[in-house]
């Protein structure tokens, strides 16, 4: 038992396990949680064979550095990210969505993600985890989840209970395109807004936040004027809606959100860009385009054709 | 019952219960969460009541908002049983070193410390929601004397425990976190239980609240 582990030589970011998130547990304030870029967090199982609802490792900016000892094991990573393997005093560079094998006192040195927040690692096999409340999601600021709900720190271990070892080595080519326009369907109180506020959050540049984490991207720029009440009475939040505080400056609502809020919401990001949006890291410049209901629908669609697409050639 | 249906954005639906908060309203959106959750509908993945919302959130892969929205608008709430409510006591301490904002109550109500206390701990709450943090309970309503504003500034570490109030509610922070509520007291009563699979949260929306003040002695020797 426990013979095959990686150990964090250096734990990275902000690194955790994350899956599809914990379901209907919003109403005592349980929030979703789950892998911010969910494209990615599907490929890097499909990759390696796992079950598509299977954990994995999510980092942000920087990985940690991952020194193995077991039997051989094939692992991945995707997402937009450096990495090298180091095996017996040779160094590879590793290319993201391909599989590679990892022998007993291999290392693998997750550098950074380029340009982006969001990295996912995953080995063929399962990772010894329990799960809390149907999901293996750590929640870190509600301490949910496996190791206690804590990011992991240096030299910790993380264990491995099964290793699928008759696997191909798989890859496919798939490059992460960025967006600049998030569409958005207009918010439940976008009339609290003045008309020079609406044209201001509809068609000004928004800078993302280094203030911004899995709970929330906060933007920096013009104020947006509200017009009747900074608050409203306290209601549900879901992923994506886009509140704006008193002091102007929205915030978008990401996977480890507060489940109610009380600040007015101007919009809500449709689903199809998501994954995308999580992905912009500080400094980004980004502007919201309004799109209606059933084109965000015909879009969330064609994204996820693309999504399974992507996944049937696997 | 539910005056609108809306859609926040493309994977929700947003009823609202009307404008005012009050306990006729807030049953009603506490019935419909109730009814919508023991049907266990697949595709829907979060209901969320609060006091007069109720936002449920559905897998965009499995149904759109129109068709969710014909299946919500065809319950019949008439045939709901009413589940009897919870009736819970919780215990609170209110040494200094717990009321942290008894003198900001004071100013702001112009009352003595006795009068406050008085007048918080002699009265029933209803519990209106659950949430912001897990199992945070919202009750109310405070009577009209102790009602104030937020603080000025949040502080960054609320103490978990501690029963706080603010305008016409209370509510007790179940683990530390940042907050702008109005502290009153502590109580050494787990309101939420992590380590628990099925209901970790001791109060649910809809329970009857009551708190009782306790001595210092009684606080440190609750958890023995």
């Amino acid at each position: 038992m426990n013979k095959n582990y990686f150990e964090l030589i250096r734990p990275g970011i902000n690194t955790t396990f994350q899956d599809e998130g914990r379901k209907n547990l919003y109403h005592i304030g349980i929030t979703f949680s789950g892998a911010m870029d969910k494209r990615n967090y599907l490929i890097a199982n499909k990759l390696v064979g796992n079950n598509l609802n299977a954990p994995v490792v999510e980092f942000a900016y920087q990985g940690p550095l991952l020194k193995y000892t077991g039997n051989e094991i094939n692992f991945v990573i995707t997402g937009d990210v450096s990495f090298i393997i180091r095996s017996k005093g040779k160094e590879i560079d590793g290319n993201c969505y391909e599989v590679y094998k990892l022998k007993n006192n291999d290392e693998v040195d997750i550098l950074s993600t380029n340009k982006s927040i969001y990295g996912y690692f995953n080995i063929s096999g399962e990772f010894k985890l329990e799960s809390k409340w149907n999901s293996y999601s750590i929640n870190t600021k509600a301490k949910i989840g496996p190791n206690n709900g804590n990011k992991f720190e240096k030299n910790q271990k993380i264990f491995i209970s099964k290793i699928f070892s008759d696997l191909n080595k798989k890859k496919i080519e798939y490059i992460n395109t960025k967006i600049e326009n998030i569409r958005v369907i207009k918010g439940t109180n976008f009339d609290y807004f003045s008309e020079e506020g609406k044209k201001t959050f509809f068609g000004k540049d928004f800078t993302v936040s280094k203030l911004s984490d899995r709970m929330g991207m906060r933007l920096e720029g013009p104020k947006i004027e509200n017009i009747v009440d900074t608050n409203i009475k306290s209601e549900g939040l879901i992923k994506g809606v886009i509140q704006v505080p008193p002091d102007g400056n929205p915030i978008i609502m990401l996977s480890d959100h507060g489940s109610i809020g009380g600040y007015p919401k101007i919009g809500t990001v449709i689903s199809a860009d998501y994954d995308k949006l999580v992905q912009l890291s500080s400094g980004s410049k980004i502007k919201f385009k309004e799109i209606n209901l059933s084109d965000a629908e015909t879009l969330f669609k064609l994204y996820e054709m693309e999504t399974q697409n992507l996944l049937s050639q696997i | 019952m539910i005056k609108n249906i809306s859609n926040l954005g493309d994977a929700a639906l947003y009823c609202d219960f009307g404008k005012e908060v009050n306990i006729e309203i807030n049953t009603n959106v506490i019935k419909y969460f109730k009814n919508i959750k023991e049907k266990n509908i697949p595709e829907i993945t979060n209901i969320t009541p609060s006091y007069n919302k109720l936002i449920i959130s559905f897998d965009l892969n499995k149904t759109n908002y129109s068709n969710l929205k014909k299946l919500i608008e065809r319950i019949d709430i008439k045939n709901v049983k009413e589940n009897p409510s919870n009736q819970i006591n919780i215990p609170v301490c209110c040494e200094d070193k717990f009321s942290l904002d008894i003198k900001r109550l004071k100013e702001k109500s112009g009352l003595s410390e006795d009068k406050i206390l008085e007048k918080f701990f002699n009265k029933k709450y209803f519990c209106y929601m659950t949430g912001f943090i897990a199992g945070m309970p919202f009750v109310g309503d405070l009577d009209q004397e102790i009602r104030v504003k937020r603080l000025d500034t949040p502080r960054v570490k609320v103490p978990k425990g501690a029963v706080a109030i603010t305008e016409q509610f209370a509510n007790i922070y179940t683990f530390e976190s940042p907050g702008g509520w109005n502290i009153i007291g502590n109580t050494p009563l787990k309101i939420f239980d992590n380590t628990k699979e099925i209901e970790p949260n001791l109060i649910n929306p809809g329970d009857i609240i009551t708190f009782k003040q306790i001595t210092i002695e009684e606080y440190k020797s609750f958890n023995e």
